[in-house]
Order: structure tokens, then C-alpha cells, then sequence
């Protein structure tokens, strides 16, 4: 069983002359088949645990240990990480103009399996996963993420989870700015992958709305660059009912967005 | 830093302003009261190079230019000699090739040297070639034109020439180590179909500055295909004309623009006569320190010229830091009955956040760069519609990059 092991991580980030800790001993475990959400009011280092772990170049591990399987991720470049089993789904997925998206998924789903994917269960496999999301079929031949909404971009971040099938899945705020119906064709993709029983789930958010269709069995808080508490999902109500304002005591973070949504 | 910019052009009107970084600009117009094609340029055209005053550099028309790079070729000291060039026509059965003198009627029939560089190619060359199509000739294999230096400087001249109704393809291929400096005419006759592939596949130290100039017929369609990889210093200037109503052109045109070099392709397309189309198309890839491409597209539509039908774009792609772009549409229109006209440019940077994108994704590093690039070419290489040099310029794309990539 896949398992992703991360050991009192310390993390910087270079700003304006001066080298900023952000992320300050992160302790998790996310085991195949688990949903783990984290939840933290903004500029807590919710996204920059996401970014470290996919390995973003802007972020400097000066501590700490992340293994998936036992091997050392933190040695791995971004794409050995992604071929290891390991996926972002990202807040801010980024354009690729000449790239259409038929090209990235292909190109990618033979980095990631190792082969080629057939050409015909392949081109069946992506319209089914495109249907199921709401894509129109027209997408594939647009440039990746190149004039998409934000509800697009997230459903393409969704499609290439459906179709990669990673060992653990972290979704960095992939809620954020989808009105509902898009949340909820989302949350069903990322519902899909859950059952199969075969990818861990770390979901970053900052709202509890999320939850309501995702299920976590793990909720953790984050705060000032550590978790700080940990529970099942009634953490979550918690935060709904009473927001960050019992954690703001960790650090000077902006509580002010609040949990609920 | 990398600086990718759209530089203004200069001039009392012309269409559209100069978009920013990344920007599009499309079918913006102006009218033109006066045509600042013409008038920016500092000498009137002349087949003498002693009408044009030696370059300083502040020229609109050389003010993108290395001039310290062009070996003398803009200020009379560059003289023919050395290994000279190399230069082989391969021709099919039922065309035509000679060596002519400056005396025959047919050069200079397409166009006028516009500035000293073409004017001290045409003051300068010992003979020129004359390839002829006869009329109603239908070529089903290319003519090849293999020009090959090693290392002497030489001055050309070339004219093709299509009777009414002739169909060619012609490549010119550019290798080895040259200072070249260069007309090269396309006349074509009614109804002619001519397309050319001008391939600048130079050595690291070459110089060439062209001008190409085509004259289409009545109903007559060129397309030219200019793909520029080599060289220190490529400088082109292919210009369009026509000579009745009903011509079509199509000016494709690619580049990859390494460390150092300086690649740089002025196009004018001048609508002189009613109801022609034009399409201009260049896309280039840039990568390494002082890579510097020129784009300069300049479409004129006369007030003659009713039922014009134009469009050009020009899209760069910088892929490291340390490269430079210049981009500069200018649409200049006399008359407001045309069918069409619009233009666009915009130049975007492969960054380290589309690279993280792609590798967060398993695909590695080189493998991700090749991607971008291959997709950005993919398009217009399709439009090219020559299965067998399609292919080939995607070799040589291939092959490019992983020289550089490695």
C-alpha cells in the first residue's frame, strides 16, 4: 500500500533580501485509499507544503524528510516525483501556448505508465473522462490552460488525475472560484478516484464547502507552517462554526476570510 | 533578463499601436494619407549603390542591424573573392538556366534594390542566373538550387521566371560559410503557380542580406516559404507586388534564433492593383544569450487597390532568458473598400512555470522544452502543404534543438 511520509519538513522561500521559513516541522501521513484535508486561513503554508512536495523550484527544503514508499522524494526531480506516483492538482495552472491538450495528456500518460498508451482505448479513454467532467470535446485541440475559465482549468486539472491515476493526489485549493455546479462536477472527479480505492487524497482548502462533497476522514489545521491539530471530519465543523480565530495565536496570519463559505 | 518587446514604428499614420509583451492586436486600420513604407526609407530605390548614403545605423531600415556584423557589406569595403560561392542548379527537363549580364531585360523587372546592401549586390555581381519555367510548363519535381560557401564573399543575383500558367517548386538551399549579399527575382507569368523554399541553413559565421522580390500575375499564385536556422547574420527582405488583378501570395516564414545570432526578415507586401489576396505568416523560436530576431511586416494597400484581401502575423516564442524580439506590423491602408486586412503580433516566453507545469506532469525536462516548440512550429509547417520539405524542416527543428537543448 502507497504511503507518503512527511517528517518534520522545514521550508524557505527567498523574498526581498531576506530568506523566509514557511513551512516550520510538518508532520503527515497519507496512505493509499485515506482523504486528508488541510485546512488553514491564508498565508499559513498550505500551498507552499503542496508546491514543496511537487518540488517548485522556488522552494528550498532546508529540513526534514518525504518519502512515498520509502523512497526519498526530496532527491527527485519534478518529473521523477510525477512518475513516482505523485500528482498536484494546482491552484494556478499555468498556460502552455503550442501545446494542445490532446498532445499534454498523451505526452504525459506515457511519461507517467512508461508507454505509449494505445491509440484507440486511449482516444475512448480521454472522451469518457472528458464527458464525465463536462468537457466539451473541442478542448482537446485548444492550447493547455490557454484562455480557459477558472472552472475549466480545475476540470482539466481533474481530467489529468482521472487519466494519470497517481499513488497520492494533493489538490491545491482546486475549489477555489468554482460556483457550485462547477465545484460539484469536480468533487465528483475527485470522488471517482477516491473509490477505486487506490490514491491517497491530500486536499488543500481554505473553505470548509468542499467537504460537503468530499468527505475527508482526516482534518487537519494548519497554521503559522505546522499542523496544528488534527481530527476526524467534525474538525471541519468546528472551523465552519468558529473559523481560524482559535489558531491566529501561532502566528500573525490573516484570519480574517474566515472557514466558512 | 530576457527583453521581449514590440518596438513602434515611425510614421504619420499606420494601423494599430504597438502591442505589448504577449499582447494580440488584430484588424486594426488606419488610413494612410501619405505611405510611410515609402517615405521612411532614407533613399529612393536604385539599381546604383551610389545613390544610397553608407548606413550609420539610426536608418528606420537599419536600425535593428548589426552593421559592425555585415563584413563591409553596407559601406563598399566587402569585395567578391575569397572561395567565392558555390552555386548548383538542379533542374528538370524543359526548364531553362543561364548566365546573363546586367544588361538583360529581366532583372530588375521584379523590383529595385530599396536600400546599399541590395544596390551593392546588384552594382557588384559578375553574372546573373536566369531560371525560366516556359509557359504552360507543369513541373512535377522541384528545381534545387544548392548555394554553398566556404568562407569567400560573393555577390548574387537570381531571377525565376514562370510563363502564363507554368506551375514550379523551387528550394534554395543556404550552406557553409559565406558573406553574401543578394537580389533574387520571381517573375511570374497569368496564372502561374510558383512556390519557393529558401532554406538559410548557414555555418555560425555566415552573412547574408537579401532582397527577394516577387512580381504575380494575373491570377497567378506565389507562396514563399523562408525558413532561417544559421548564420551570424540573416537579413531578408522578401517584398511582394502585382502585376493584374486576381494574384495571390503567401509568405510563410520560420525561424530558430540561437545564441548570438541576429536573424532578421522584413517583409512588404504592396496591394498596387485591385482584388489580390496576401497571408503572411512568421513564426520564430528564440533561445540563448543575444539571440535577436526582426520582424518587420509592412503591408500597403493602395488607393487602387479595391477588393484586397490581407492579413499578417508574426508570433515569437523565447524560450531561455537573455533573448531579444522586435516585432513591428504596419498596416497602411489608401482605400476603404478592401474585402479584409488585419494583422497580429505577439511573442510569449516559455518560463520556468510552464517548464515545472509540464515536469509536474512526468514529462522531462528536454522532452517538455521539445514539445512547446515542436506545437508552436506544427501549425504553420502544416500550411506549407510540401509533404516531403515538411517533414524535413521538422528534422531539422528536431535536430536544432537537441543541439541546443543538450
Amino acid at each position: 500500500m502507497a504511503t507518503l511520509e512527511i517528517r518534520d519538513l522545514h521550508v524557505t522561500v527567498e523574498a526581498e533580501n531576506a530568506t523566509k521559513e514557511i513551512l516550520k516541522g510538518v508532520d503527515l501521513t497519507v496512505k493509499q485509499g485515506e482523504t486528508h484535508a488541510i485546512m488553514g486561513p491564508n498565508g499559513s503554508g498550505k500551498s507552499t507544503l503542496a508546491y514543496s512536495l511537487a518540488g517548485h523550484p522556488k522552494y528550498t527544503i532546508t529540513g526534514g524528510t518525504v518519502t512515498l514508499d520509502g523512497e526519498d522524494v526530496l532527491e527527485m526531480s519534478v518529473d521523477e516525483r510525477a512518475r513516482a506516483g505523485l500528482f498536484l492538482a494546482m491552484q494556478y495552472p499555468v498556460e502552455v501556448p503550442g501545446v494542445s491538450v490532446s498532445n499534454f495528456l498523451r505526452t504525459s500518460a506515457t511519461a507517467i505508465r512508461g508507454e505509449a498508451p494505445k491509440l484507440r482505448t486511449w482516444v475512448k479513454e480521454v472522451k469518457e473522462a472528458m464527458q464525465r467532467l463536462n468537457i466539451d470535446p473541442s478542448f482537446a485541440e485548444r492550447n493547455v490552460n490557454e484562455g480557459f475559465s477558472g472552472g475549466e482549468k480545475k476540470r482539466h486539472e481533474i481530467l489529468q488525475l482521472e487519466l494519470l491515476k497517481p499513488k497520492v493526489a494533493v489538490l491545491d485549493e482546486t475549489d477555489s472560484g468554482l460556483d457550485v455546479d462547477a465545484l460539484r462536477v469536480v468533487s465528483e472527479g475527485v470522488n471517482r478516484v477516491r473509490e477505486t480505492g487506490e490514491v491517497g487524497t491530500l486536499l488543500i482548502t481554505h473553505y470548509t464547502r468542499i467537504l460537503r462533497y468530499i468527505k475527508p476522514d482526516h482534518v487537519h489545521v494548519f497554521s503559522g507552517g505546522r499542523i496544528v491539530e488534527s481530527g476526524g471530519a467534525e474538525l471541519a465543523d468546528k472551523l465552519e462554526n468558529e473559523g481560524y480565530e482559535a489558531y491566529a495565536k501561532h502566528d500573525g496570519v490573516d484570519t480574517k476570510g474566515g472557514a466558512s463559505a | 533578463m530576457a527583453e521581449a518587446q514590440n518596438s513602434p514604428t515611425l510614421g504619420s499614420a499606420r494601423a494599430g499601436g504597438p502591442p505589448p509583451v504577449g499582447s494580440t492586436t488584430a484588424g486594426s486600420i488606419a488610413v494612410a494619407a501619405e505611405s510611410t513604407v515609402a517615405t521612411r526609407m532614407s533613399a529612393p530605390p536604385s539599381f546604383d549603390v551610389a545613390d544610397f548614403p553608407v548606413p550609420h545605423g539610426r536608418e528606420e531600415e537599419w536600425r535593428f542591424t548589426p552593421l559592425e556584423r555585415l563584413r563591409g557589406l553596407h559601406d563598399g569595403t566587402a569585395v567578391a573573392g575569397g572561395n567565392g560561392l558555390k552555386v548548383e542548379v538542379q533542374a528538370p527537363e524543359g526548364v531553362t538556366v543561364e548566365a546573363v549580364g546586367r544588361d538583360d531585360a529581366r532583372l530588375g523587372k521584379a523590383g529595385v534594390p530599396v536600400d546599399r546592401v541590395a544596390a551593392q549586390a546588384y552594382s557588384a555581381f559578375e553574372k546573373a542566373s536566369v531560371v525560366t519555367v516556359p509557359k504552360e510548363t507543369v513541373l512535377t519535381e522541384p528545381i534545387r538550387i544548392a548555394v554553398h560557401g566556404e568562407g569567400g564573399t560573393a555577390f548574387g543575383h537570381q531571377v525565376i521566371e514562370l510563363g502564363a500558367f507554368a506551375e514550379a517548386i523551387v528550394v534554395i538551399d543556404h550552406t557553409g560559410d559565406a558573406v553574401l549579399a543578394a537580389n533574387v527575382d520571381y517573375l511570374l507569368g497569368d496564372g502561374a503557380k510558383l512556390t519557393v523554399v529558401s532554406v538559410q541553413d548557414w555555418d555560425d559565421k555566415a552573412v547574408h542580406v537579401a532582397q527577394h522580390n516577387a512580381l504575380v500575375g494575373r491570377d497567378a499564385s506565389f507562396k514563399s516559404v523562408v525558413v532561417t536556422f544559421g548564420g551570424d547574420v540573416v537579413r531578408l527582405h522578401p517584398r511582394v507586388r502585382y502585376a493584374g488583378p486576381g494574384g495571390e501570395a503567401e509568405l510563410f516564414g520560420l525561424y530558430l534564433t540561437d545564441a548570438g545570432q541576429h536573424q532578421e526578415h522584413r517583409l512588404l507586401v504592396d496591394h498596387n492593383v485591385p482584388h489580390c489576396k496576401s497571408n503572411v505568416v512568421y513564426k520564430g523560436a528564440l533561445q540563448g544569450d543575444d539571440a535577436h530576431a526582426v520582424w518587420i511586416g509592412d503591408v500597403l494597400i493602395e488607393a487602387k487597390a479595391e477588393g484586397t484581401d490581407t492579413y499578417e502575423m508574426n508570433r515569437n516564442l523565447v524560450l531561455t532568458d537573455g533573448a531579444r524580439v522586435d516585432s513591428v506590423p504596419n498596416l497602411e491602408i489608401e482605400t476603404g473598400e478592401i474585402v479584409g486586412a488585419g494583422h497580429a503580433s505577439a511573442t510569449g516566453r516559455f518560463d520556468d512555470e510552464q517548464l515545472f507545469y509540464l515536469m509536474a506532469r512526468g514529462i522531462p525536462e528536454q522532452e517538455a522544452r521539445r514539445l512547446v516548440v515542436r506545437g508552436f512550429f506544427a501549425e504553420l509547417v502544416q500550411q506549407i502543404g510540401l509533404p516531403d520539405i515538411e517533414e524535413r524542416l521538422i528534422a531539422k527543428i528536431e535536430e536544432e534543438l537537441e543541439a541546443a537543448v543538450a
